[in-house]
């Protein structure tokens, strides 16, 4: 029999000043999993955990924790902990009385608190530094003050909501290796909030893709990636082409003008529907050796790779490869049958095209619009 | 380099007013009328201890009052929306935009045997109470005049405090109650050490509320040093000596309310 779920969200919905934000949102989550929320900012993804925190009220629906309804159990009394986005430490207090808050606040012994703190600075690394003033911590050093504050407590389940944000890319690595293995060693469930999919896929039992208030897709990290449900799914976990296509009939489609043999079945027949293709699956051959050809105008180093903007027929692909192509050149791409992803069209679709815009520089803007939204939605809730 | 010579003017500014004048302070202090040194004034500070008493009773005594009223209200305008905060912390500052005499001025009418309220009273019905002249009258001016100090820094600290930071406390277990006194109330405590601060030494030293309010009973330590140097006892030597007392008691005091505050950093700027 399958395990009951620790904690269950029920058709859940919420609005803030009448923008919904939270839509027939449902959720189980199991015990000891590692379960990670991924989408864009404003998607709904922090709303979850602060519905599950008890800091936002669903207008709508019911939380459940072991089967319970918790929906009206204030946050000091839920048996879950959070981990917020700005670490929240007290800065009246050393690191030490950071982490023996919520101990003194349960009344527990001074010397169970002393060996239970001990352990904890042990296990994330901070030894000797009990007295320290916490404002005077790294941003790494003080993230784990904040596991630790929260984990001395036991609780059943860690809310995380976006905790290496504000971390280096390196040592934002070293944090996932580290939060993996202290959820491997102590077994609890861990509900992780993230805009970073390379964040969501390394570290997670479970990726719960989230846009609009909606959930898009919920699976493991390789079925994310390698059977995204729609457009939206395709386009935020990784780099894709998508490209229109037809459903000739079980395993051939049409697209960019050829047909193809693919892996999918199902569909209706000549239905229409979005081709998603990978660009690392995608291997360039001479050009008179593929029904596929076109003209490279653009090639970026990438380290590992060489991405390569094709333009075939008007449609630029993207294509990731070892070998370096220079810009004008022809060339051929050959995709495999295994390559190919049919997914139903969705109101994604057509949304994301190909890669004609494509420049180091948009990414640039669009990350820094992100960060403004981001920015915005924290005034928000500072000021509920 | 340059952060040096912007500070010239304020240095110059401080030694002319307040370096010179503190030593021109000790001087008369520890000197007769003919300028030799003597412990004669000193001697005779002695005599003003029952005043200095007083002072620093009343004193703390509106302190005490002005920060348990200013706290509740502080703590709600911190908690208002943005707009109606603004409009709150001009309506607390808007009695300092008005002449200090004529604010006390006003009191005396209010507090008068003849005056409005007791006026009042008897159109009520109730007894006539004597309210001008005595210590309680004292009080109430100082809590009156010294208020918005003890708000304004009250205001500030609490409206730092991060929802993030009462939210991690809620998180971890703490109730209402216990994220007050363990989070809310030592957070603030900055602003509770400068809001006293700032309301116990001007209090301590004033003298003209009591001399309008208090009548000729109720004397501070204020009245009696400009006693000195401007009325019929003139004595500035004297006048320097109490003054230098009672700047070593209040600085004793604020010494004592510092260790309240363990953090020494932050309670070394209130001094």
């Amino acid at each position: 029999m399958e395990k009951e779920p620790i904690i269950a969200l029920k058709d859940i919905a919420v609005a803030f000043d009448g923008e919904p934000v939270l839509q027939n949102f449902s959720l189980s989550i199991r015990d000891g999993e590692f379960v990670t929320l991924l989408g864009p900012s404003g998607c709904g993804k922090t709303t979850t955990l602060r519905i599950i925190g008890g800091f936002v009220m669903p207008d709508k629906g019911d939380v459940f924790f072991n089967g319970k309804r918790i929906n009206d159990v204030p946050p000091y009394k839920r048996e879950v902990n959070t981990i917020f986005q700005k670490y929240a430490l007290f800065p009246h207090l050393n690191v030490y009385d950071n982490v023996a808050f919520g101990m003194r606040i349960h009344k527990r012994p001074e010397k169970e608190i002393h060996t239970a703190v001990k352990e904890m600075l042990d296990m994330v690394n901070l030894r000797g530094f009990e007295h320290r003033n916490v404002d005077r911590l790294s941003g790494g050093q003080q993230q784990r003050v904040a596991i630790a504050r929260a984990l001395v407590n036991h609780p059943k389940v860690l809310l995380l909501d976006e905790p290496l944000g504000a971390l280096d890319m390196k040592l934002r690595k070293d944090m996932q290796v580290e939060l993996k293995k202290i959820q491997q060693q102590t077994g609890i469930t861990f509900l992780f909030v993230t805009h970073d999919q390379e964040e969501a896929l390394s570290m997670s039992d479970t990726v719960v893709v989230m846009d609009n208030g909606c959930i898009q897709q919920i699976g493991t990290p390789q079925d994310i990636y390698n059977e995204p449900k729609n457009a939206f799914v395709a386009d935020f976990i990784g780099e894709s082409n998508i490209i229109d296509g037809t459903m000739r009939e079980d395993f051939l489609v049409e697209f960019a003008g050829c047909k193809f043999k693919c892996v999918d079945k199902g569909f209706r027949k000549d239905e229409p529907v979005d081709v998603v293709i990978r660009p690392e699956d995608i291997d360039v051959v001479a050009p008179e050796d593929s029904p596929l050809h076109g003209v490279v105008t653009n090639v970026t180093f990438k380290g590992v790779h060489n991405e390569i903007i094709v333009d075939v027929h008007g449609f630029k692909w993207m294509v990731q490869s070892i070998h370096y192509t220079g810009v004008g050149e022809r060339i051929g791409l050959e995709i495999g049958p295994d390559d190919i992803h049919i997914m139903h069209k969705s109101r994604y679709s057509g949304s994301f095209g190909d890669y004609s815009t494509f420049s180091d520089e948009m990414e640039e803007d669009i990350m820094t619009t992100e960060e403004a939204e981001e920015a915005d939605e924290a005034k928000q809730e500072a000021a509920e | 380099m340059k952060a040096k010579r912007a500070l010239l003017p304020y240095l110059i500014w401080m030694l002319l007013f307040t370096v010179v004048p503190m030593f021109m302070v000790l001087f008369f202090a520890f000197t007769d009328k003919a300028g030799t040194f003597t412990l004669e004034n000193m001697r005779q500070v002695g005599q003003y201890s029952n005043v200095f008493l007083r002072s620093i009773w009343q004193g703390a005594l509106a302190t005490v009052i002005c920060l348990l009223l200013s706290y509740p209200l502080a703590y709600s305008i911190a908690h208002m929306k943005f707009k109606t905060q603004n409009v709150m912390i001009m309506l607390v500052m808007l009695p300092m935009w008005m002449n200090f005499l004529l604010r006390t001025y006003s009191w005396m009418t209010l507090l008068e045997d003849n005056g409005i309220l007791n006026n009042l009273f008897a159109a009520l019905g109730l007894p006539r109470v004597h309210m001008i002249n005595t210590a309680g009258a004292v009080v109430l001016g100082m809590i009156y005049n010294y208020i918005p100090y003890m708000i304004l820094p009250l205001y500030t600290v609490l409206t730092k405090i991060d929802n993030s930071v009462l939210e991690a406390a809620q998180d971890l277990g703490a109730n209402k109650a216990q994220v007050f006194a363990r989070v809310t109330l030592p957070m603030s405590m900055p602003g509770i050490i400068s809001g006293i601060t700032m309301v116990f030494v001007p209090a301590v030293s004033t003298f003209i509320i009591s001399k309008m309010l208090g009548g000729g009973g109720n004397l501070l330590i204020g009245d009696v040093v400009e006693m000195q140097f401007l009325g019929s006892a003139y004595n500035p030597n004297l006048g320097s000596a109490i003054s230098l007392v009672l700047m070593v008691l209040i600085i004793i005091c604020m010494g004592i309310m510092n260790q309240f505050d363990d953090d020494d950093e932050r309670g070394a700027m209130m001094i």
